[in-house]
């Protein structure tokens, strides 16, 4: 399931219980607020109030949310949608060229749901051992898993040093 | 309290150097290094015993040894700093069964015996209502065992992960502080004294790992031992990779991990956010633990060091005398 993140800016009315108004369609469509932001102008002695809001939402929910909130008399002035990217950094150390570094990206891309987005190399010489940073984006956290794991695989075959990122004490 | 000593290193010098200093109320009535021992059940001058050991190279009489001092000493507690042994934890295993058969609490800093031997030691301490306990193997002079049993009684230990090994830890800050290669860091590591001759043992992370499988079976009881600690080592690391890694306000440390729910047991080189918790600099030791109810908590301190060991061991000893030795 791809999830999107969703920035909106929401014009309502500034009078009681209008916020929550706004808010309560998200939780029915099964969205998460990541953040809500005012944006009340000192200057403006207009009775509107700007909000805007950072949601994670499962894709063809948003429809519905438009609906939902259109039905609360809330305006939407802005919308701006992205697929929620996970993303994690690595490190390889080795003789990368010399075991076919398009293969090692490759085997990432080629799942379909993980890509290599970043990469950066140094080859001090030759006959040394190189070191490259990989950035790798995939869909879900899951798929960082997987993709995570072909990566140890790939460094196992081609004696490759894998150093991985700590990852988040949740 | 009374104490026998066995090791007369760095660490056993310290204790001696501290019980001089201090009024600690402990008195020493046996000391052995390698080569001798001294029994007095009146009571040692330690100031005494660390002049002889200076000018001579030993602590006492050749004809006592230090199975004579652990068997025939009158002491409450036997402290045992003798070198480590990682493959088969002796002399200090055998002196550490001994000493508890004897019905007598044992302080350690030897990490050989407790992470070969943990269940078996624990299980006879507590068959003959004695203590063992072994502050100073794990993290210098942190105090993460009484952290662990005291201050965070009752929690659920979720997960550690810790900087357990100095050595390592200053090679990599040096290579990421001033581009050194790895081979050059360890050549200062070793000028300073903070690397062995051999540096195999801390720099393919078999020390972080066996202080891990030492807090592993002391949270957890779980029985792990060294062959189940997946382990990189830092020897291996370039220059270019720290740099790749500084790009991303990262640094890279050797990081010892154990979470049980996930079956992982693991010490490796890891990139990590230079204002993590855990990133701490030159020969520093840091852990943090993961718990259900006071959440994360990371202690940071000396990993090594004479009296920062003797500061580990002490506090093991006074806990004893407090809760079973009267003070005289």
């Amino acid at each position: 399931m791809i999830v999107l993140q969703v920035s909106m800016k929401l014009e309502m009315k500034d009078a009681p219980g209008q916020l929550v108004a706004a808010l309560k369609p998200i939780s029915e469509v099964g969205g998460n607020i990541i953040a809500v932001i005012h944006q009340r102008d000192p200057d403006s002695c207009d009775d509107t109030l700007n909000v805007q809001i950072v949601l994670e939402l499962k894709e063809g929910r948003l429809d519905d949310l438009v609906a939902l909130l259109k039905k609360q008399g809330v305006h939407i002035q802005r919308i701006g949608k992205e697929r929620l990217l996970y993303r994690r950094t690595v490190i390889m150390i080795g003789h990368l060229m010399h075991t076919d570094l398009s293969d090692t990206v490759d085997r990432i891309d080629s799942t379909g749901f993980a890509e290599v987005s970043e990469l950066s190399m140094s080859m001090p010489a030759v006959s040394e051992r190189s070191s490259s940073r990989l950035t790798i984006k995939s869909v879900t956290r899951d798929d960082m898993e997987r993709a995570v794991s072909i990566l140890r695989t790939v460094a196992r075959e081609k004696n490759l040093l894998l150093i991985e990122p700590m990852e988040e004490i949740a | 309290m009374k104490i026998a000593l066995l090791g007369m290193g760095s660490v056993g010098r310290g204790v001696l150097e501290m019980i001089a200093a201090k009024d600690l109320g402990i008195t020493v009535t046996g000391i052995a290094d390698s080569k001798s021992g001294v029994i007095d059940p009146d009571g040692i001058n330690p100031a005494r015993i660390l002049k002889a050991k200076k000018k001579t190279g030993l602590c006492g009489n050749k004809k006592i040894s230090a199975a004579d001092v652990v068997s025939k000493a009158d002491y409450d507690a036997l402290v045992e700093v003798t070198p480590t042994n990682a493959t088969t934890g002796e002399p200090g295993l055998g002196y550490i069964r001994q000493a508890l058969k004897r019905k007598k609490h044992v302080v350690t800093s030897n990490k050989g015996p407790i992470a070969l031997a943990y269940k078996e030691l624990k299980t006879l301490a507590a068959k003959n209502g004695v203590e063992l306990r072994h502050e100073a193997t794990v993290g210098g002079a942190i105090p993460i065992f009484h952290t662990l049993e005291h201050g965070l009684a009752g929690n659920e230990i979720l997960a550690i992960f810790g900087v357990l090994n100095g050595t390592c830890n200053y090679i990599l800050t040096r290579m990421s502080d001033e581009g050194l290669t790895y081979e050059q860091a360890l050549l200062e590591a070793r000028e300073l004294g903070y690397a062995e001759a051999d540096p195999t043992y801390d720099v393919q992370g078999i020390d972080a790992a066996i202080k891990l499988v030492i807090l592993a079976n002391t949270i957890w009881g779980n029985g792990v031992s060294l062959k189940d600690v997946n382990r990189t080592g830092i020897d291996l690391l370039t220059p270019d990779a720290l740099r790749l890694a500084e790009e991303e306000d990262c640094t890279i440390r050797l990081i010892a991990e154990a979470i049980p729910k996930k079956g992982l047991l693991r010490v490796s080189p890891r990139i990590i956010e230079k204002n993590h918790p855990l990133v701490v600099d030159g020969t520093l030791n840091a852990i943090t633990l993961e718990t259900d109810m006071a959440k994360e908590i990371t202690l940071i301190g000396k990993g090594a060091g004479s009296l920062e060991t003797a500061s580990a061991i002490i506090g093991d000893l006074l806990f004893i005398r407090d809760r079973y030795v009267k003070r005289p």
